[in-house]
């Protein structure tokens, strides 16, 4: 079974450490790509001057909202704004529930918004359950084809 | 009569007493020359019975005799009297003897002898008197006719007289009305000038002239009276109405002052709330980052090294790990409170049994191991923000949950009650109360009256409670003893 791959988008090394832990803890060891802030998150998905766009999108983005350079609903708008993304499933993984983002993420079309649980045990539940939906219970939408 | 109305009150009286010397002139008038006419009458009347009679008493030998010479003769002295305008001596048989003048025309005469006795007739005064001998030997009858110019020219000179003495009077009566009538008039005239001036210039100090002590002079003391009092109500007036100018004017003043401050405040509150805003949104994302990161490497420490930790090792990052997630829930709540002062209100009815039964359904089946008993009043609704309003019942609901633990019988009463003559709602338990002298650290952030192991708790739920009250224009507070139960009570 080979589930496709999770784009984590998140700048605390110490998130990025914790959440890889609690993925790998329950055997989702599929490849994760880590993005410290947006720029290498859009880096990844759509290329840059000299780095081609990655061949395959990932079956899911955990994305954070306060990134440094480019902000996680900036990412979040770029991604739904392109003909190769816009049906990418998006998962807003992030410290805060403050109303605003929460609209302002669903609006932009966030596909689930998931507040980082401080109790590493909940933490650990959460990215087990985000895991296991995205990548094996949630049916992906179709590969856009190549213009 | 609308046009006699509104004659001038000069004219009026002096028509009122024209009018009424004229009539009482003209009655006596009348009176006067119909006593002269019938005095004449009566007097001709008799004058010529007396003439007739002696003339008749003359007469009785030509009679006798039927000698109409002398009968003639008798007849021809009445011309001495030009007012004689015929006579006749009738014999017995009751043929004309002798006729004056002694050719008088036939229509003069009356072919025989009339009843006896004096009477007008065709505007002459006609007589028939017996003419007898003794006492009862009638011989004949004479008759005499005189004009009655003397009659009318009594009627004529007696009217004269009546028309001159009219005049005369009239006149008079004229002259003493014009010079008299001031005195009823002048007064009414400056009475009516001064509330003249009164009402076209307003000004109250001018006075009517007092011109008598009869009614018209207290009339126009009553007058002037009346004017005195609107002049000090008037003054009065005045000088409320430049108090209240000047009032008005200091309060806008004033008021201005305080709009301006008003809208520097509004400015200095959006500020401060923008800023409230911007510091909330970022403890809410910054500062459970490094709390997540405690908690975790600790978790991680216990579950990757926790065999070379001794019991006290582990048992110390158990520590840290609860500080930790009680240190979230802290932020947790602190940001619900700040949320709570920044949120847009919205008010509108709600049915506030309806939703402390939904509370309590939630509280219930949480905990399905504790049994309540709560009774909640039915029908009980305000005009309010229905999240906010949510949290305040949720949390004094969830209080008395709460501190009803350790209550072998616990319960838990949500109603309202009248409190200084409105309507407070009321949430009321028989758990753990309070200590009334503490009653001012209820409502305060992070004030507890009992410990975390007592009972848990962060103490934002009240303060977070009295905030929305307080938004919503009302009032909180509670009454309680320790170990004797709690009651909340709040207005919206």
């Amino acid at each position: 079974m080979n589930p496709g791959k999770i784009l984590l988008v998140e700048d605390n090394p110490d998130d990025v450490a914790l959440t890889l832990r609690a993925l790998k803890s329950h055997n989702i060891t599929n490849d994760v790509i880590v993005a410290q802030d947006g720029v290498q998150a859009l880096d990844y998905l759509f290329g840059s001057g000299n780095k081609p766009a990655s061949e395959d999108l990932p079956a899911v983005v955990l994305l954070d909202l306060k990134l440094p350079k480019v902000s996680g609903l900036e990412v979040l708008e770029r991604i739904r704004n392109d003909d190769r993304t816009h049906l990418l499933p998006v998962v807003i993984l992030t410290s805060s529930d403050e109303e605003q983002d929460l609209i302002r993420g669903y609006k932009l079309g966030a596909n689930s918004y998931v507040r980082k649980p401080v109790d590493f045990v909940e933490f650990t539940q959460a990215a087990k359950q985000l895991g296991l939906y995205w990548l094996l219970m949630n049916r992906a939408p179709p590969t856009p084809r190549k213009v | 009569m609308s046009r006699l109305r509104d004659w001038p009150i000069k004219r009026k009286i002096t028509a009122i007493l024209l009018l009424s010397s004229g009539l009482v002139l003209l009655l006596t008038s009348a009176a006067f020359v119909t006593y002269e006419v019938v005095t004449n009458r009566e007097t001709i009347k008799i004058q010529l019975a007396t003439r007739s009679r002696i003339l008749a008493a003359n007469s009785t030998a030509a009679l006798a005799f039927a000698n109409a010479a002398d009968a003639t003769e008798l007849l021809a002295a009445l011309k001495y009297d030009p007012h004689m305008v015929a006579a006749a001596l009738y014999g017995q048989d009751g043929r004309v003897l002798a006729t004056y003048p002694a050719a008088a025309a036939a229509d003069l005469i009356p072919a025989a002898p009339q009843p006896d006795g004096y009477r007008f007739e065709g505007g002459r005064l006609v007589g028939f008197t017996p003419v007898a001998q003794g006492e009862n030997r009638r011989l004949g009858t004479l008759f005499i006719a005189s004009d009655t110019k003397a009659v009318s020219d009594a009627l004529r000179l007696s009217g004269v007289i009546a028309v001159a003495v009219l005049a005369i009077a009239m006149l008079a009566a004229y002259a003493l009305a014009a010079a008299l009538q001031g005195r009823i008039s002048e007064p009414i005239l400056a009475l009516a000038e001064t509330a003249t001036v009164v009402s076209t210039r307003q000004d109250y100090s001018v006075r009517a002239t007092k011109l008598g002590a009869d009614e018209l002079g207290t009339l126009t003391d009553a007058f002037n009276q009346m004017l005195g009092r609107i002049e000090d109500q008037d003054r009065e007036l005045r000088r409320h109405a430049t108090d209240l100018e000047q009032r008005v004017e200091a309060r806008t003043h004033e008021l201005s002052e305080r709009n301006e401050t008003l809208r520097r405040n509004a400015a200095e509150l959006l500020a401060a709330n923008q800023e409230l805003d911007a510091f909330a949104y970022s403890v809410s994302h910054d500062l459970r980052a490094p709390l997540r990161s405690i908690d975790g490497f600790s978790q991680i420490l216990l579950e990757d090294y926790g065999a070379q930790l001794d019991e006290a090792g582990q048992d110390s990052l158990r520590r840290v790990r609860t500080a930790s997630q009680r240190m979230a829930t802290l932020i947790d709540d602190l940001l619900k409170l700040a949320r709570v002062t920044r949120v847009e209100m919205r008010t509108e009815r709600v049915d506030l049994s309806a939703m402390a039964q939904d509370i309590v359904a939630d509280l219930q089946q949480n905990d399905t191991a504790r049994e309540v008993e709560f009774t909640i009043a039915p029908g009980l609704e305000a005009r309010a923000d229905p999240p906010l309003l949510r949290v305040v019942l949720e949390n004094l609901l969830r209080n008395s949950w709460k501190y009803t633990a350790k209550q072998p019988r616990p319960r838990v009463e949500f109603g309202s009650t009248d409190a200084n003559g409105g309507r407070a709602f009321m949430v009321r338990d028989n758990g753990a109360g309070f200590d009334m002298k503490y009653m001012d650290k209820l409502f305060g952030v992070f004030q507890r009256l009992h410990s975390a192991s007592e009972f848990e708790g962060t103490g934002v739920g009240l303060a977070t409670v009295r905030r929305i009250i307080t938004r919503h224009g009302g009032r909180i507070w509670a009454e309680g003893a320790v170990d004797q139960g709690a009651t909340f009570y709040f207005t919206l």
